[in-house]
């Protein structure tokens, strides 16, 4: 028994094992300080289902072999342009998603394959690269944002020039997906189109990664020697994964956006991709193997820990951010362990 | 006085009639610099600002900045690339300097007590840095930046939540509201200009000072040193031109009724900053330093030939964050307040996106590539607003512009970098 859980002990991992033990702390004190559950339970699908898809997005990547995505803001700054397409059509409901899906898709996908591009010549280094390439794109769409020639009223600043930070979805497309089918058990809320939208994306990767493609893709990202060697494209494998998770990110924030109700613009996408990255780690991947269930997992532990969090803190100590600093610590320690995983040691 | 540094460059292989290629390559070597240089002359052309204005901003800039660029020039030495983790001896430098107005000592001793105190703080911080670089060799950059952002998450838990509830401190001045954690901005009067007030001088004079000290050294390593090359020799006489142009502006400017004149340096503050340019030439005449390059240059050799690779990385680090830490010091002494959690954190970027403006690279930078890439990206700064104005009609689109460069030049530097290693990667495989 004490072998098992030892054995468990050493899979997990030194700070999962500090995580896990760390959010059962919070539940049982949520429990103490009568914190109502089916509401935190609520809180917890829907935030899931927000970030779940950013976390997936994950996936394709370290299992090509490029890493972690740490440049999935070019994906989500594609599906921001969709989005803002589908308000400037004046679109509505779900035909404004699909639409702003639709439009978002083939932007990710050309932008993806100039940066798969780039991260096929900067082998080695495709984390700090990537990092960089996101935050330059973020803040050259800063310029974008001011200068686009949109023009709904809804989106641009009532005096001066360009687009607002935020954006209400209000009456547009605000909760569409988390509406559909939801069921209400009392004070326990299923957003059931959000949840379904999240693991259908799941169940067609997973599907994807057992396609012939797929396997290829990933016999690329396990062993490029073995890849060359069975004749495999190295270099077209890396740009499809890429292509794929830039594309995830662009569905994301759109299904993001409409869950939170609110599109955000300009430095909001900025650090999106480390959140996805911490996640798929704490759920148990590296930084060269990743499977659906770390990307479940991750999404669950790290949202868990942040929904929670929040109230419990508030109860215990009446200092803000709390639950914030805890997030900024947690996720950049995990992401810290994972590179000390790699190693490069001796 | 830029321009003139750059007629004088480019003039040079002509001069010693080596031909085009030379020129060629010098445009080659320097690009990213050159072509900051063109940037920031239209940048100070559309601004239409005057250069009194541009060039007093540009003293106060340097005179916070430069210590925290010449930070970094040690861990690129040693091959462990950009240092993002002097985030976290900014973080030290900080601590102190909260410690010292908590207890109300004031003026230079409250300075130089901070400095005392940030001091081991940085090197305790630096050591855990270099550890844990050490195991993720090879992704050193990434690691000092998620680094940064982690102690900031820890900086932050120390901060808000524990100062006041398991750190008992009472000072109104000091805390929130409710007792717990540290306000958003703290003042820092008692400490406000406890370098910089120490001697000021005027720019003129200051420009005549730094003409005469470059003319001494240079003259000295032409006629001091008997086995000096040729190409060192050359480098001395254009050096002595340079100096005679500083010299002689200086004393136009003087002489005339500019505004120029009344610009203020802080002369203390200027001499730490050349100071630690020395400190960052000379220390690779030592043991050290050469072991700092020979690791820099291949672990693997360095370890053959006795040199103990995973501590001079760590002292590399160290060094590198105790210099942050007392250029962070220098920073908030001339700012006046502290933005509690603010003011540390863009610091590592900028440092790096001046250095690469200036010319170097991951694996090279010099005290000079920092000297010229903190004008230049300063320069940026002071007229970028002004410029978008004139150009686009707004200057928010000028500040955006600027944090573009800035990222931009950080992700082409480590891409045309990432891009050179993965080739002579391949190349290696291939022979």
């Amino acid at each position: 028994m004490l072998d098992r859980i030892r054995l468990l002990l050493k899979e997990l991992g030194l700070p999962r094992t500090i995580i896990v033990s760390f959010l059962a702390v919070l539940v049982i004190l949520a429990a103490i300080y009568d914190i109502p559950l089916p509401a935190l339970m609520s809180d917890l699908l829907v935030r899931v289902g927000m970030n779940g898809i950013f976390v997936l997005a994950m996936l394709p990547a370290i299992v090509s072999g490029i890493g972690p995505n740490f440049g999935l803001p070019l994906g989500i700054l594609g599906g921001l342009v969709g989005a803002l397409l589908a308000i400037e059509w004046n679109l509505t409901g779900l035909t404004a998603i699909i639409v702003a899906i639709l439009t978002g898709l083939p932007l990710a996908v050309l932008i993806g394959m100039a940066y798969g591009w780039l991260l096929n010549k900067v082998k080695g280094s495709e984390m700090m690269v990537s990092t960089y390439v996101g935050f330059s794109f973020v803040s050259l769409m800063n310029i974008g944002w001011t200068l686009l020639p949109f023009t709904s009223a809804a989106m641009r600043w009532p005096i001066g020039r360009g687009l607002r930070v935020t954006i209400s979805l209000e009456d547009r497309y605000d909760q569409v997906l988390n509406k559909i089918f939801s069921i209400n058990i009392g004070g326990f809320t299923i957003p059931t189109g959000l949840i379904l939208v999240f693991l259908v994306l799941c169940l067609l990767v997973w599907l994807f990664m057992r396609s012939k493609t797929g396997i290829a893709m990933k016999a690329v990202g396990d062993s490029r020697q073995f890849a060359v060697a069975s004749g495999l494209s190295v270099d077209t494998n890396r740009i499809l994964g890429t292509v794929l998770s830039t594309a995830l990110g662009a569905i994301g924030i759109v299904v993001f956006s409409q869950s939170f109700g609110f599109l955000q613009l300009y430095e909001a996408p900025m650090f999106m991709g480390f959140a996805a990255v911490a996640s798929i780690l704490i759920g148990g991947a590296t930084v060269r193997k990743a499977s659906i269930s770390n990307v479940i997992i991750g999404a669950i532990l790290l949202q868990g820990l942040l929904v929670i969090a929040l109230p419990v803190a508030n109860k215990i100590i009446t200092v803000g951010g709390v639950a914030e600093i805890a997030r900024i610590i947690v996720s950049n320690g995990i992401i810290l362990y994972a590179l000390a995983q790699v190693g490069g040691g001796d | 006085m830029r321009t003139e540094i750059k007629t004088n460059v480019g003039n040079l292989p002509k001069k010693t009639g080596q031909g085009i290629s030379n020129v060629r390559s010098f445009l080659f070597d320097n690009m990213v610099m050159l072509l900051f240089v063109v940037i920031c002359g239209l940048g100070i052309w559309f601004s239409k600002l005057p250069i009194s204005f541009i060039l007093s901003d540009l003293v106060v800039r340097i005179a916070r900045n430069a210590f925290l660029i010449l930070a970094l020039l040690i861990p690129v030495m040693a091959g462990m690339g950009l240092n993002f983790a002097i985030v976290l001896g900014a973080m030290a430098g900080q601590l102190a300097i909260l410690m010292v107005v908590h207890w109300q000592i004031g003026g230079l001793v409250g300075f130089l007590l901070a400095v005392l105190i940030s001091t081991p703080l940085a090197m305790l911080f630096g050591v855990m840095t270099g550890r844990l670089l050490n195991k993720t060799r090879g992704q050193e950059m990434i690691t000092s930046m998620v680094t940064g952002f982690f102690a900031n998450g820890l900086y932050q838990l120390l901060l808000l939540v524990l100062v006041g509830t398991l750190i008992k401190i009472n000072n109104p001045e000091l805390l929130l509201g409710n007792g717990i954690g540290v306000k958003n901005t703290v003042d820092l009067r008692i400490v406000t200009n406890a370098i910089d007030g120490m001697y000021i001088v005027s720019l003129p004079v200051f420009g005549f000072a730094v003409a005469a000290a470059m003319g001494a050294y240079y003259l000295f390593s032409l006629f001091g040193q008997s086995h000096s090359t040729a190409a060192a020799r050359n480098k001395s006489f254009l050096y002595l031109g340079l100096a005679a142009v500083i010299a002689a502006g200086s004393m136009m400017v003087k002489s005339s009724d500019s505004l120029i004149n009344f610009i203020e340096v802080p002369a203390v503050t200027f001499a730490l900053i050349a100071i630690a340019c020395l400190f960052n030439l000379f220390i690779i005449k030592t043991k050290l330093g050469q072991d700092f390059r020979t690791v820099g240059q291949d672990q693997h050799i360095a370890k053959v030939s006795g040199i103990d690779v995973n501590k001079t990385r760590i002292i590399a680090i160290t060094i590198s964050t105790v210099l942050a830490a007392w250029g962070q010091l220098l920073l908030l002494q001339n700012f006046g307040n502290l933005n509690t959690y603010g003011s540390h954190e863009s610091v590592g970027m900028f440092a790096i996106a001046a250095l690469l403006i200036g010319g170097a690279s991951v694996a090279k930078a010099t005290v000079g590539q920092a000297l010229i890439g903190m004008v230049l990206f300063h320069t940026l700064f002071i007229v970028s607003p002004n410029a978008g104005k004139t150009l686009l009609g707004d200057a928010q689109l000028g500040e955006f512009f600027r944090a573009f460069v800035a990222y931009g030049v950080i992700a082409a530097s480590l891409a045309m970098y990432a891009w050179k290693r993965a080739m002579a990667g391949k190349k290696k495989l291939q022979a």
